[in-house]
């Protein structure tokens, strides 16, 4: 069995290019993977795309926000490109009002669906969200059984930067509650899925299989969270 | 205002609260009514808010806000959460809106002179779940109407809002329009007509807000 297992992030993200497309998961703060986007912060890969539900946050926490400000995202794709209140401004949003970062605003079922449809080998689908709304403009409309719907594409990507709760050495993961959100529909879709795991990397086999929430057939390389990595 | 707003959710409907003040609604709810909060990353069936006891903080709401598991409670990820909307399943969403129009529409991701918005699940939830509940300031800050006759932001959905609540009163969404069911304590018909950008109706059994007493322990 091929090894997954990098003993540092710096060596698990070493490879990525300038002009990748990367992959993000968390929400409300939880289930981001911090350590790996560290590493890429340091690496210093340019000119990436992210995908992501937003593109970090007014806290000084390591997030995609990290990455924007440090000059190495082209594009953002997210579900908020806007803070909820104006008085917070974060790099991502002086940036964009700025036009140095590019955006494209999706609903953030859309957007999960996209990344579920490039984990599924699904070439489009047709969704009701933003019927009616400026961002239904100029996309192809269908009604089926009296419904209208847009028809919506997958959002594919090199590398998904992925958090865990646990793992085996072949790469099966699981999650702990809402740290799940888009991890699973993320380290599913990318080529190339890096994941940071916060238990101990324990032998094939002692995992459940019913309760593994990725299996490891779309892992690529994990890294054991060392105590002084970043935890929260 | 959301306290109002949760008065109306019927016992087993599955509800989604938007971030800010209908997060709120997940703390005030009758104990007589079994209620199964929803939230876009995939908890169905939380409870109220957390206290530094109960926290956990890989359990949080669709605001970020440590919250309460409840039994029963079962955890999807990002895009089954959504599936989950997409199907219908939701009975009722709460959200925040700058403005909501007598057709129905409402507008609530994105201000005037501001590059960019704030959609997060909004639009995937207004546009399927079976009841779109709205609460909002009545005003804005310079005092001009928040309810109006079309909306003049880029809106979220069209023609889905059924329920609208204010600091001034309770509107349900009529083919006719805005109906005014109950008005905040010591306001006339006129006075809230007058700070509304849309001609309101009265309802039959026009009121005084119906508010609880007393908020039920968490």
């Amino acid at each position: 069995m091929k090894n997954k297992i990098y003993r540092t992030f710096d060596e698990a993200v070493a490879d990525v290019p300038d002009g990748s497309v990367f992959m993000s998961p968390g929400f409300g703060g939880v289930g981001i993977p911090r350590n790996l986007l560290a590493a890429v912060n340091r690496q210093g890969a340019k000119g990436l795309t992210g995908i992501s539900n937003n593109a970090g946050t007014v806290d000084a926490k390591v997030d995609v926000g990290t990455l924007v400000a440090a000059g190495q995202v082209k594009k953002m794709c997210c579900a908020f490109t806007a803070t909820p209140h104006p008085s917070q401004v974060t790099a991502f949003v002086r940036m964009y009002n700025n036009g140095e970062v590019d955006a494209e605003l999706i609903p953030q079922g859309t957007l999960a669906e996209r990344i579920r449809a490039a984990a599924a080998g699904i070439g489009a689908f047709y969704t009701p969200a933003s019927v009616g709304t400026e961002l239904a403009e100029g996309k192809e409309h269908r009604e089926i059984d009296g419904k209208v719907y847009v028809l919506e594409y997958p959002l594919h990507a090199d590398y998904a930067f992925i958090r865990a709760w646990k793992a085996d050495t072949f790469g099966n993961l699981q999650f702990r509650l809402t740290q799940r959100n888009f991890n699973p529909i993320m380290a599913m879709a990318a080529r190339i899925t890096i994941v940071e795991v916060e238990n101990d990397i324990v032998p094939v086999g002692e995992l459940d299989p019913d309760q593994v929430h990725v299996p490891g057939v779309y892992v690529d390389r994990l890294v054991r969270i060392p105590p002084d990595g970043i935890w929260d | 205002m959301c306290d109002r707003l949760a008065m109306e959710f019927q016992d087993g409907w599955i509800v989604n609260l938007g971030v800010g003040m209908p997060t709120l609604c997940s703390n005030y709810v009758d104990p007589r009514k079994s209620l199964i909060f929803h939230s876009e990353n995939g908890a169905i069936g939380y409870g109220p808010l957390a206290s530094a006891e109960t926290a956990d903080r890989y359990l949080v709401n669709a605001g970020g806000q440590q919250v309460t598991a409840v039994p029963g409670m079962a955890i999807v990820h990002h895009a089954d959460s959504f599936g989950l909307i997409r199907k219908g399943m939701v009975d009722v969403t709460v959200m925040g809106a700058y403005e909501v129009a007598e057709n129905g529409d409402f507008a609530n991701w994105r201000v005037p002179g501001r590059k960019g918005g704030g959609i997060g699940g909004a639009m995937d939830l207004a546009a399927c779940a079976k009841r779109v509940f709205v609460a909002l300031e009545h005003t804005t800050r310079e005092g001009e109407p928040r309810l109006l006759k079309r909306c003049t932001l880029p809106i979220t959905a069209p023609g889905v809002v059924k329920l609208v609540v204010t600091d001034l009163g309770l509107f349900e969404l009529t083919p006719q329009g805005f109906k005014l069911r109950e008005h905040a304590p010591g306001w006339t018909l006129d006075e809230i007509q007058a700070l509304t950008g849309a001609r309101l109706s009265a309802a039959d059994d026009l009121r005084e807000f119906r508010l609880r007493a007393s908020r039920e322990p968490r």
